[in-house]
């Protein structure tokens, strides 16, 4: 039987899309790390809270990437396809 | 081509991108994208923006009016982010920080005005990448001379250079790369809610749109002349 087809490789793909974007927890997690360790600094000194927000802000768009690594992997095995021959 | 070629709010899920028309240069066919079609868009909206501010500045009055205002606002908010990144050579790179800011932010935000964001394709993101890697190591090696930039490849032992220069080529991918999805995944959001909810998608998706459009599409704007400018003034060194 001719297993290799079209519609498997596509479910395939559809499968390890799936996968890949669970590397979404881990800059989930770091985000939340980020910005409670922010909150406490707020709490610790109130006058620098726009200074804290900004550099958290940057701190947690730049750990987004590996997420978003993720995302575009998941991306292209749905929409480009490159598996199919 | 349709009528709703350049919106991103059609109501099939429809994201891609599309050939507008195509022609034939040395024997390649090169496509006329959405893409291009946007930016030019946004770049005569600029232009547009840029002449009126232009005017507005040479006659500007004692006490300025509302447009005069909004610009003046606009370009001390813009010199005020370079001065505080890049300290005492933020002086050069002003205009440059200011007008990759301005276009990145007006990309992005095109999203809202039912246009396919530019920034939504790896072409338009990959070159400002590029940009920002060309200008690290021209002015790597202006400052820090061609000994330095040696020295600064081989900078814990010689044997690390090759993880050195990989580490180079990877600034400007993973600069591209971190625009290029976060605003990919804003489109491909809110084309799936006006795909799949196109019954009930009614006024709702504004809380979306100012997440995803403005929001995210600000943050990483933001982000994106920061790490240029920290990588730059990290490249000119303390001399």
């Amino acid at each position: 039987m001719e297993i290799f087809n079209t519609n498997f490789i596509l479910g395939c793909s559809a499968i390890g899309a799936g996968l890949a974007v669970i590397a979404g927890i881990g800059p989930g997690v770091g985000q939340g790390i980020a910005a409670g360790f922010a909150a406490s600094a707020v709490g610790r000194n109130p006058g620098a809270k726009s200074d804290i927000t900004s550099t958290m802000l940057l701190g947690q768009a730049v750990a987004e990437t590996t997420g978003l690594y993720g995302l575009l992997i998941a991306m292209l095995l749905l929409f480009v396809k490159p598996l199919l021959p | 081509m349709g009528q709703g070629i350049l919106l991103s709010g059609s109501n099939d899920i429809d994201f891609m991108i599309h050939g507008v028309f195509s022609y034939e240069i040395f024997g390649q066919t090169v496509w006329i994208t959405t893409t291009h079609v946007c930016v030019l868009i946004v770049m005569l909206t600029i232009i547009g923006f840029g002449i009126a501010a232009n005017r507005a500045i040479k006659h500007a009055t004692e006490v300025p009016g509302t447009f005069q205002n909004i610009v003046e606002m606009i370009v001390e908010m813009l010199d005020g982010m370079v001065d505080s990144t890049m300290g005492k050579n933020g002086l050069k790179f002003r205009n440059y920080i200011g007008t990759i800011f301005i276009f990145i932010l007006f990309s992005n935000i095109s999203g809202l005005l039912g246009l396919r964001p530019p920034t939504a394709d790896y072409g338009v993101t990959l070159p400002l990448g590029v940009m920002t890697f060309t200008l690290i190591h021209f002015n790597k090696f202006k400052h820090q001379k061609v000994s330095g930039v040696i020295k600064g490849l081989c900078d814990p032992w010689p044997i690390w250079a090759p993880i050195n220069i990989i580490g180079d080529i990877a600034v400007p991918i993973s600069l591209s790369l971190r625009l290029f999805a976060n605003i990919l995944s804003g489109t491909v959001m809110m084309a799936l809610v006006y795909g799949l909810l196109s019954k009930i998608a009614i006024i709702w998706p504004a809380v979306l749109h100012v997440y995803f459009d403005l929001f995210s599409g600000a943050i990483q704007t933001y982000v994106f002349c920061m790490l240029t400018m920290t990588y730059v003034s990290d490249a000119i060194g303390e001399n």
